[in-house]
């Protein structure tokens, strides 16, 4: 492998004028322009999650059908919800990297990863214990379980190809795209899942039509859900920041090497 | 606190375990962080995002 | 053409050479299936029952076995980067490779099938209805296989990866391929289910020697 021409290193102060787009390309510039929000969006983050578990406890009553088990939910639909966004960042940011190389997009691909794979199984779980008092069942085999449990051996499947390559630039336009062939078969997963669902089932267990939920469910919920997304994107943008951190390390450490050779 | 009627166990759990969760991924986000600007230090990086945060 | 063809006409001189690998594939095929009923008793009902899964999770598992012959030893030996540096697109050779793949790793299975159906008790008219599933979905399971085996080609250990990345994406298949066999919801949902089979190949046909090819071109530098 011939060892790359050394080049001037290009610093925030040396680089020319960019339009807003290149300049979010340039990370050290994406790391400077986002490092601001991390704060903010911790404290709002943190004051939603209090507001939403004192909403959730003490200011929300049991459903009348559900009971108490309804308070499963403030922390199963959300988690739920973010299992299925992380997965539409992926796929966007996956789109970013073939589409228009943008380095960012590497990035947030692979910030996004483990962190989607966390949300995934925190539904599982939340949905299991919300199963057990209401259908009796720890596991169901019902369509939304079945079909997020693929999504979760989908999402393991995308962090053990990040791991299994050594340079990140490749893994990164390999995993994408892994991402949108998944992204392309998680609806069709989804169909067919269902389809299956509704065939092996006795139709009381599981009934489409909810029960209709008044407002004093409709507003923990809401709370939580956007305590949890703030969360998302506030340990995405940190884990951006650690990758892009990552690669001026490995970046330095190779030239550390060659140098140490000479 | 409130009651939680017949089925509190399951949800203490499903709120612990969601939590206990959370707590495990943000320490492990900041952990992560810290030790990359760690690293970056000692391999004397000059650029600004390596001190501060 | 010429270059689809050379290069199809090579996989398949290839696998008939090598060294009795479809032998291993099919003796795998009917040793998974055949280990079953030591697993769960050998009660003829119980067997009839379960047999379509039994069938399609064993020729699942066969096609699953020989993915890593697809491109690791073109690439060992230089052949695939060739291939990037062809007139022939990229697609064009993926797409003959997972033809060729078909024929010589899910066709031989199609052909003992016969075996299976008769060690799990299934009926006759069970029997049709598995052998034209598996005719119609082990194309798409080819097609999968060729983007799992596209994706970790260029990974040093990527022998058990590729089957745990493409299996989540085979649900589908499975689920129609059984449908389509066992009519738990009566014969019309197994003729949707076969409908559902034979357009789930076709599409994953047309598009994964596309992915396969751009996963491959883009692992490498």
């Amino acid at each position: 492998m011939p060892s790359p021409k050394p080049r001037p290193s290009m610093s925030i102060e040396t680089a020319p004028k960019m339009s807003w787009w290149n300049r979010l390309a340039h990370p050290g510039q994406f790391v400077q322009w986002t490092r601001p929000l991390v704060l903010p969006l911790a404290l709002a983050t943190a004051v939603l999650f209090v507001a939403g578990l004192w909403f959730a406890f003490f200011n929300s009553p049991a459903d009348y059908q559900m009971g108490d088990t309804v308070r499963i939910m403030y922390v199963h639909v959300p988690t739920a919800w973010l299992s299925q966004f992380v997965y539409a960042t992926m796929a966007v940011s996956a789109l970013g990297t073939l589409i228009w190389r943008h380095p960012m997009a590497d990035v947030s691909m692979k910030a996004a990863a483990p962190l989607g794979a966390v949300f995934t199984a925190m539904a599982l779980f939340t949905g299991s214990l919300w199963g057990r008092p209401t259908w009796g069942t720890f596991w169901e085999w019902d369509g939304r379980m079945t079909s997020t449990l693929v999504l979760l051996f989908i999402y393991l499947g995308i962090v053990a190809l990040w791991r299994a390559f050594d340079d990140q630039l490749r893994a990164a336009r390999v995993v994408a795209v892994f991402t949108l062939v998944g992204a392309i078969n998680i609806p069709i997963i989804k169909f067919s899942v269902d389809w299956w669902s509704t065939l092996h089932q006795p139709a009381s267990v599981f009934r489409p039509d909810g029960p209709t939920m008044p407002g004093s469910i409709l507003t923990p919920l809401f709370v939580m859900f956007f305590a949890f997304t703030l969360l998302f994107i506030t340990l995405q943008l940190i884990a951006m920041h650690t990758e892009v951190r990552r690669r001026r390390i490995t970046t330095l450490e190779r030239r550390a090497a060659r140098e140490g050779a000479k | 606190m409130i009651g939680l009627g017949e089925h509190a166990e399951f949800i203490i759990a499903a709120y612990v375990g969601v939590f206990s969760g959370l707590v495990v991924l943000i320490g492990w986000t900041i952990y992560a962080a810290r030790r990359s600007q760690q690293r970056l230090k000692e391999l004397g990086d000059t650029r600004s995002d390596a001190a501060d945060q | 053409m010429s270059g689809f063809g050379a290069v199809l006409g090579r996989e398949i001189r290839l696998s008939l050479r090598g060294g009795g690998e479809m032998l291993t594939l099919v003796l795998f095929f009917i040793i998974v299936g055949a280990i079953v009923p030591f697993a769960v008793g050998p009660d003829k009902d119980l067997l009839q029952r379960i047999a379509p899964g039994v069938v399609w999770i064993a020729a699942f598992l066969a096609m699953l076995l020989g993915l890593e012959k697809l491109f690791g030893p073109d690439r060992a030996d230089g052949t695939l980067a060739l291939y990037r540096l062809a007139d022939l697109p990229l697609s064009a050779v993926v797409a003959a490779k997972v033809i060729a793949h078909w024929l010589t790793a899910a066709l031989p299975l199609i052909l003992a099938s016969p075996i299976l159906a008769l060690l799990l008790a299934m009926d006759l008219a069970a029997f049709w209805r598995t052998l034209f599933s598996l005719l119609l979905g082990t194309p798409a399971l080819a097609g999968f296989g060729a983007i799992g085996a596209a994706l970790t080609v260029a990974t040093r250990r990527g022998g058990l990866l590729a089957p745990i990345l493409i299996a989540p994406l085979c649900v589908p298949v499975l689920i129609f391929g059984v449908g389509a066999i066992a009519p738990v919801g009566g014969p019309e949902q197994a003729q949707a289910a076969l409908l559902f089979l034979a357009a789930l190949s076709l599409t994953v046909l047309a598009l994964s020697p596309f992915a396969a090819a751009l996963a491959i071109d883009w692992g490498e530098d």
